[in-house]
C-alpha cells in the first residue's frame, strides 16, 4: 500500500462519484422534468435562476458576436494553417512570435473555432429573461435546496434508529457500486504522449482505470445491489404507516424475485466472455469482432439476456413501470411516504444514482464498455488500415490522434456517453410505459423472465460448445 | 331478453410479446419530445406558458380591472348618476356627486364625481355597473387583472387611479362619441321647451 495507490484509488474514487453524483444525477433529474413535460404538451420546470444585473443580460448579445467574432479568427487561422500544411510549412510560423508548429496550431484552431462558436450560440440559452437558469439546472438545484431546508417530520411512534438509518442504506449500493466499475483502458503513466504497440506487455507503471480490481466483480456487484431490498424493506417497516408496510412488502418481495433473474440472465454473458471481472469482459468485447465487421458487443451475441437485463434491474430499482412498491394511486408513496426533508431526497438521490450506475453496468456488459468500435491501444484501425501519416506533412495528426493519452480520454467519453443514452432511455421507458399490477409484476419474473433466463443459459452453452 | 356476445380484441402474438408496443409507445414519446423540444416552430404543441414572464391575452369579453373612461379634456365622462353604485350587488362602489361651479357650460346640466372610489376586494366581477352606465363612463374592458398585493389598501381604487387606467387597445377614451351641448351633433337642449 504506497502513497501512490491510496492515491489513484482516491483519484478514481472520486471521478467515478463525481461522474455519477455531478454528472448523470443533474442531467438524468433536468432531462427527466424536460422530456416528461415535453411529451405531455408541457413546459416543465425549468425557470427557476439567479437574476443577473442587467448589464449583464444588456450584454449578452454583444458576448455572443463576440464569441462569433472570435470563433472566425480561430477558423481563419486553422484554414491558413491548413494552406501552410499544404504547402508542407512544418516549420515554426514566425507568427505572433509563437512556438508552435503550423500542424499544432491547425489542431487547436480546427478544435477551437466549432467550440466557440457552439458556445456563442448556447450562451443566450443559459438565460431566461432576467435569470441564469443553465437550461433550468439550476430550478433543479434549487428544489433539492428546498427539500433539504424544509421540516423533517418523524411520526411519533416510528422505530427513530431504524427510521433514521433506511435512507443511508439506500446510498449504500448506489455508491458501493461504483467500485468495480472500469471507466477506461489501462492507462500507462510513462507514455502518454506515445504510441503504443497493440499487443504486448508494457512495462513501466500503470494503472487500471477502475477503482477495485476484484475477481469476483460481477458477484460483487449483485451481493451489493441485494442490500436495496434492506432499505426499502426497514423504510416501510419503520415508518408506523400501513401503506409504507405494504410497500415495503412489495418492495422486497419484488426485489428479491427479480434478483434472481437479473443474476440469471447474466449467466450466457459470464459463460461467453470466460470472466466474471468487468474489466476482462470490456477487453473481451474490445478484441473480437462479430460476423467480422461488427464490434463484439455483448447485444450482439446476447440480445435476449440484454433485454431480459435491462428490465429486470428497472424492477431491481423499482422504477417505472415496475414501480408498485411506490404506487401512488394505491398506497400513497409505498415505503417512503413517511419521509420528508433531506431523507427524502436521500431517496430520491439514491434512485437516480441507481439509473446511472445501472446503465453503466450495462454499458459494460452489452455495450463494450469503454471500446470505441476501430480504436485500439494503438490508435485509430479499420479494416486492416491504420491511420498513420508518417512521412507525410500530416504528420502531426495521427501522432495526436493515436497518442496513448488521446486514445484513453475517447475511450472514457465513449464509455459516459453510452451510459448516458442508455440512462435516457431507462427514463423514456419511466415516462412511457403505465405501471403493471403487482400480480402482473410477479407472474412476469416467474412464470416469463426465469424461464427464458434459463432458456438463453442453455441456448448459449450448446452454441459455444459447437462453435469452439 | 337478447344476450349480445362482445367478442374480446384479438391480440396478436406482437401485442403479447409487449417489446414491439413498447417500442412503438417509445416511438411516440421520443417523436412527440422532439417535435415539441427541436421540431420547427409552427409544430410544436406545447400548451402551457412560462407565466410570469410570459402571460396569455384574455379573451375579447374578459371582465378586468375598471376603467373610468375620459372625456376629450382628460376629465371623467362620468356624471356621477350613482346608477353603477346602485346596480352593483357587492356594494363596493362608492360615489359622492358634485354639482359644477356656477358658469360652467355644464351647470346645471348634469353633476360630476367628487368621489369615485372601487374597492377592488369586494367587487365580484358580474360586470352590472358597466350594464347600467347610461354614459359608457365605467368599462371592464381593461384585459387585465387586479395585480396582486400584499396590503388591502393597495385594492382601494380611487378616481384618479381608475382615470389612469387604459383600454386593451391603450386608449383612454370610448368609440361612443359624447354630444356636449353646443356642439352640432347634439340634439339640443332648450330649457325653455322644458328639456
Amino acid at each position: 500500500m504506497d502513497f501512490w495507490f491510496i492515491l489513484g484509488v482516491i483519484l478514481k474514487m472520486s471521478f467515478i462519484l463525481g461522474v455519477a453524483l455531478l454528472l448523470y444525477a443533474p442531467v438524468f433529474v433536468l432531462f427527466e422534468r424536460r422530456q416528461s413535460a415535453m411529451f405531455q404538451d408541457r413546459l416543465g420546470p425549468y425557470m427557476g435562476g439567479v437574476k443577473m444585473p442587467p448589464f449583464v443580460i444588456e450584454n449578452i448579445p454583444l458576448l455572443q458576436m463576440g464569441g462569433y467574432a472570435s470563433a472566425a479568427g480561430a477558423g481563419a487561422t486553422a484554414l491558413l494553417a491548413l494552406v501552410m500544411c499544404f504547402l508542407g510549412e512544418s516549420e515554426e510560423p514566425g507568427l505572433w512570435l509563437l512556438p508552435i508548429s503550423w500542424g499544432t496550431l491547425l489542431i487547436l484552431a480546427a478544435l477551437g473555432a466549432p467550440a466557440q462558436a457552439v458556445g456563442a450560440m448556447v450562451l443566450p440559452h443559459l438565460f431566461y429573461h432576467d435569470r441564469l437558469t443553465l437550461f433550468g439546472g439550476l430550478h433543479a438545484l434549487f428544489d433539492a435546496v428546498k427539500a433539504f431546508t424544509k421540516e423533517d417530520i418523524i411520526p411519533p411512534k416510528a422505530d427513530k434508529f431504524l427510521f433514521g438509518i433506511a435512507p443511508i442504506i439506500a446510498m449504500i449500493p448506489a455508491f458501493a457500486l461504483g467500485a468495480v466499475l472500469p471507466f477506461g483502458p489501462d492507462l500507462h503513466l510513462d507514455y502518454l504522449f506515445d504510441q503504443l504497440p497493440n499487443e504486448g506487455v508494457i512495462d513501466g507503471p500503470m494503472t487500471h482505470l477502475q477503482v477495485a480490481s476484484l475477481n469476483v466483480g460481477i458477484l460483487y456487484m449483485f451481493a451489493v445491489g441485494g442490500t436495496g431490498v434492506i432499505a426499502a424493506a426497514i423504510a416501510g417497516y419503520s415508518s408506523d404507516n400501513k401503506f409504507a408496510l405494504l410497500g415495503g412488502i412489495r418492495a422486497a418481495s419484488q426485489m428479491v424475485s427479480y434478483e434472481v433473474t437479473l443474476g440469471l440472465s447474466l449467466v450466457g454473458c459470464f459463460m461467453l466472455y470466460d470472466t466474471l471481472r468487468l474489466e476482462e469482459m470490456v477487453v473481451w468485447q474490445a478484441e473480437n469482432t462479430f460476423l467480422g465487421f461488427l464490434p463484439a458487443w455483448g447485444i450482439f451475441y446476447q440480445p435476449l439476456a440484454f433485454v431480459l437485463f435491462f428490465f429486470a434491474s428497472i424492477a431491481e430499482y423499482k422504477r417505472v413501470p415496475f414501480d408498485a412498491p411506490e404506487g401512488e394511486s394505491e398506497i400513497v408513496a409505498g415505503y417512503f411516504l413517511e419521509y420528508s426533508s433531506g431523507k427524502w431526497l436521500m431517496f430520491m438521490i439514491a434512485e437516480f444514482l441507481e439509473v446511472a450506475i445501472s446503465s453503466m453496468l450495462i454499458a459494460v456488459i452489452f455495450f463494450g464498455g469503454w471500446d470505441v468500435p476501430g480504436l485500439g491501444r494503438s490508435g485509430w484501425e479499420a479494416f486492416g488500415y491504420h491511420f498513420d501519416l508518417t512521412g507525410t506533412n500530416w504528420e502531426f495528426l495521427s501522432d495526436v490522434a493515436n497518442s496513448h493519452l488521446f486514445v484513453t480520454v475517447v475511450s472514457i467519453v465513449a464509455f459516459l456517453g453510452k451510459a448516458l443514452l442508455l440512462g435516457i432511455l431507462s427514463l423514456q421507458v419511466r415516462w412511457t410505459l403505465p405501471r403493471f399490477r403487482y400480480d402482473q409484476i410477479m407472474q412476469l419474473c416467474w412464470k416469463l423472465f426465469l424461464p427464458l433466463s434459463l432458456l438463453n443459459v442453455f441456448v448459449t452453452g450448446i452454441l459455444i460448445l459447437l462453435f469452439q | 331478453m337478447a344476450t349480445y356476445k362482445i367478442k374480446k380484441p384479438a391480440r396478436t402474438f406482437g401485442d403479447q410479446a409487449y417489446l414491439p408496443a413498447i417500442a412503438k409507445g417509445l416511438a411516440q414519446t421520443f417523436g412527440r419530445l422532439y417535435t415539441n423540444l427541436l421540431g420547427p416552430e409552427d409544430q410544436k404543441k406545447t400548451a402551457t406558458v412560462r407565466y410570469p414572464d410570459e402571460t396569455r391575452e384574455y379573451p375579447e369579453r374578459f371582465r378586468g380591472v375598471h376603467r373610468l373612461t375620459h372625456r376629450a379634456d382628460g376629465s371623467p365622462r362620468c356624471v356621477a348618476c350613482l346608477c353603477c353604485s346602485t346596480a352593483c350587488p357587492a356594494q363596493c362602489i362608492y360615489i359622492e356627486p358634485a354639482e359644477y361651479e356656477e358658469g360652467d357650460a355644464q351647470h346645471g346640466y348634469e353633476r360630476y364625481p367628487k368621489v369615485f372610489v372601487i374597492d377592488e376586494l369586494r367587487c365580484i366581477f358580474c360586470g352590472y355597473c358597466v350594464e347600467a352606465c347610461p354614459c359608457d363612463a365605467i368599462r371592464m374592458d381593461t384585459g387585465v387583472h387586479v395585480p396582486a398585493s400584499h396590503q388591502r389598501e393597495h385594492f382601494i381604487f380611487d378616481k384618479e387611479t381608475l382615470l389612469s387606467i387604459p383600454g386593451r387597445d391603450g386608449t383612454y377614451v370610448t368609440a361612443n362619441p359624447r354630444h356636449e351641448p353646443g356642439d352640432a351633433s347634439h340634439p339640443g337642449i332648450d330649457r325653455a321647451k322644458g328639456h
